[in-house]
């Protein structure tokens, strides 16, 4: 019989609301691990905690902003990009971070995220793709797999996906990565990564909807799409990302890896150190 | 002479009424303008984009209206003063996140110059068809606070007062323009940096080992004291109906409680708020209810009633929400009749026969051009004709081309 191990402390305690949990997230889920591999890159990047604020829209994905003991906000769906410059355009020496699911960001906040990678707002964006939208229950969205089955494409899907890390990069972002949530130790380190760049940098991390998405698919509970992940993927920085587009079948890889990592201008309009101190003196 | 870096400009100006409105928000301390070009509020996003960063502010052009409003709710949690301008097609987008500021008791300013609508409608003419969308726009229960400038001057005060206001309520708070005002040049007098009143945002204070709770409200304001990101807090701020330690709820008692909250925090301290001015009412018997660009030509109509020996005068809103039922209450007692006369089919006109028991006349149309005065004289004569029966259902105005 196993010695029963009780803990009193995980190492992420300080960056955890532990009053809040559990957390919502379903057997299975990956946001867990993404959400630990944030609070183990945040600690890794050396910028003081109080410094780093989470913004997430709304979703399954947007729930982890609420979990985290940081300064954070869960916003209006797709909003977080937004909401993260002004965060960041009004009192420049935030950390900001925006984690938020893949029909949030691209989707209904597709313009927000194309338009901050152009600008090359200093930002890091953390997508997690579960190719569906999660939290209403399964339904198809613009990550979904051509051919794929949800609850809205019964008879398989019949639009092409985006290809995220394509389209961040097409568009600006200097710097771009994608993992699953299997790739733990790679993922945290492009986060950290991400972190540290100045300018737009975008993580994509593909991360099991085993209610949601999986069961319809043939991709089986949580444990057997990340064994999916383990057989299929394959780590090429130098990937043509026109060519990284998911298919999510036994026929496709999946392609991962740190695939931009570059300079351009940073968006820099920001407000003057002083301004906050003048508001809540009412000398503005 | 005032010079670029100037936050107050100081002195008499010739200034159109949508600069007016840019020099009133800088003058408030505002830094950060996060917008979308629309006509006709255009103006102010240009003044602004070329004042903000020679005083140390930001200027950020927007994708649409959906970030702008969204950037301006996450600069003013960054701890500054923050505002956008639009007009109603954009007004219609930021609709959603005017209720995210509400959720979260962000203080923030939304300027609306109005354009005839619906849809794309007029986009260089004037209307003040959208008063009711400021009111109930966005879904759930809120309380707007909406000033209705009359003048370039006011275009100056009433920006000032609205990021007042925000501070003193924790809550959005229009600026609802319309294209007459926003397009008008007039004098504009700008008092000395000395004399502008600013309202400090209350603060909360960061007590080290105690928990912290974002929406802990005092039982006197109903407003919590707002935290800063960036110093230590560690405050969650959601959209979601949240208890006091901003943590979600899903329960019906917790769900009441902020909604309640949020809803008393302003109504019950309306007064605060509410500014009208009377003119001529001292010895009138008919009273035109008015606002905007439509207040100007309502002196007309007065003036031609009275010579034609009606005894009319204005009550002129200055503030729209919370609509100050007191003033008509009061108006109502001493008039036999009243006129609503708007650039709408009776947004307001609703409100006024709500609280009103005399009978309550229109004088509208939809926009396009402004408020002949004879449409306003028109209704001021059907009114002292039928203001001594008992109250009456109230008569739209006839359509524009047939006056």
């Amino acid at each position: 019989m196993a010695t029963e191990i009780v803990v009193d402390r995980h190492p992420a305690d300080l960056l955890l609301r532990s009053d809040r949990l559990p957390h919502i997230w379903c057997p299975g889920c990956g946001l867990g691990s993404v959400m630990s591999c944030y609070t183990d890159a945040l600690m890794a990047s050396g910028i003081p905690v109080e410094r780093h604020v989470c913004v997430s829209g709304i979703g399954c994905t947007g729930r982890v902003a609420g979990y985290l003991s940081l300064d954070s906000f869960h916003t209006t769906h797709g909003r977080a990009i937004p909401y993260a410059l002004g965060l960041k355009v009004s009192n420049p020496d935030l950390k900001v971070a925006v984690i938020s699911g893949d029909g949030d960001l691209s989707s209904i906040g597709g313009n927000h995220l194309i338009h901050a990678a152009r600008r090359n707002l200093d930002l890091t964006v953390i997508c997690v793709n579960n190719f569906n939208y999660g939290m209403t229950g399964g339904q198809a969205g613009p990550t979904t797999p051509y051919g794929a089955t949800t609850s809205t494409t019964p008879d398989g899907n019949v639009e092409q996906p985006f290809n995220l890390p394509h389209l961040v990069a097409a568009v600006g972002a200097v710097y771009v990565a994608r993992w699953t949530s299997l790739h733990v130790r790679q993922l945290r380190d492009s986060i950290r990564t991400a972190l540290l760049k100045p300018g737009f940098s975008f993580v994509e991390v593909l991360s099991p909807c085993p209610v949601g998405f999986g069961k319809a698919n043939d991709l089986g509970d949580g444990i057997d799409e990340m064994r999916f992940y383990r057989r299929r993927s394959i780590v090429d920085d130098n990937a043509n990302l026109e060519d990284v587009g998911l298919t999510m079948s036994e026929d496709e890889p999946i392609v991962l890896g740190n695939f931009v990592n570059r300079e351009r201008t940073v968006f820099s309009p920001s407000v003057k150190k002083w301004a906050i101190e003048e508001v809540l003196n009412g000398q503005a | 002479m005032p010079t670029n870096e100037q936050r107050v400009l100081t002195g008499s100006h010739f200034m159109n009424g949508d600069t007016a409105c840019a020099e009133g928000a800088l003058a408030a301390g505002c830094l950060y303008f996060g917008g979308y070009p629309i006509t006709p509020s255009t103006e102010i996003a240009e003044r602004l984009a070329h004042r903000l960063p020679a005083v140390g502010g930001a200027y950020v052009q927007m994708e649409d209206e959906l970030g702008s409003i969204v950037s301006v709710i996450g600069a003013a949690w960054g701890g500054v003063r923050a505002m956008t301008a639009t007009s109603g097609p954009g007004f219609s987008l930021m609709a959603e996140s005017i209720g995210l500021a509400a959720m979260t008791e962000t203080p923030c300013v939304i300027v609306n110059v109005m354009r005839g609508g619906p849809s794309t409608g007029l986009p260089t003419l004037v209307a003040q068809a959208d008063v009711m969308q400021a009111r109930w726009g966005t879904h759930g229960d809120i309380q707007a606070i909406a000033l209705a400038p009359a003048s370039c001057q006011e275009m100056f005060d009433l920006t000032l007062r609205a990021f007042n206001l925000a501070d003193r309520f924790r809550n959005p708070v229009f600026v609802l323009a319309d294209e007459a005002i926003g397009h008008l040049t007039e004098r504009v007098v700008i008092p000395a940096e000395s004399e502008i009143k600013r309202v400090p945002r209350r603060a909360a204070v960061l007590t080290p080992g105690e928990p912290f709770e974002p929406f802990r409200a005092d039982e006197t304001t109903l407003i919590p004291p707002m935290p800063l990101p960036g110093v230590g807090f560690g405050a969650h701020i959601t959209s979601l109906t949240h208890d006091e330690r901003g943590y979600p709820a899903t329960d019906a008692v917790t769900h009441d409680r902020l909604v309640r909250r949020l809803s008393d925090k302003i109504a019950l301290f309306s007064d605060e708020i509410t500014q009208v001015e009377a003119v001529g009412l001292d010895d009138a018997d008919v009273a035109v209810v008015t606002y905007g660009s439509t207040a100007r030509t309502a002196k007309r109509a007065v003036t031609l009633a009275r010579q034609a020996g009606i005894r009319a005068g204005i009550l002129r809103l200055i503030s729209i929400w919370p609509f100050p039922d007191a003033e008509i209450a009061a108006l109502s007692a001493r008039m036999k009749s009243i006129v609503v006369a708007e650039l709408n089919l009776g947004q307001v006109r609703l409100e006024v026969e709500r609280v009103a028991r005399v009978p309550v006349f229109g004088a509208h149309h939809a926009g396009g051009a402004l408020m002949p005065p004879e449409i306003i004289l028109e209704s001021i004569k059907e009114a002292a004709r039928h203001g001594d029966g008992n109250r009456s259902r109230s008569t739209p105005s006839r359509p524009l081309a047939a006056v």
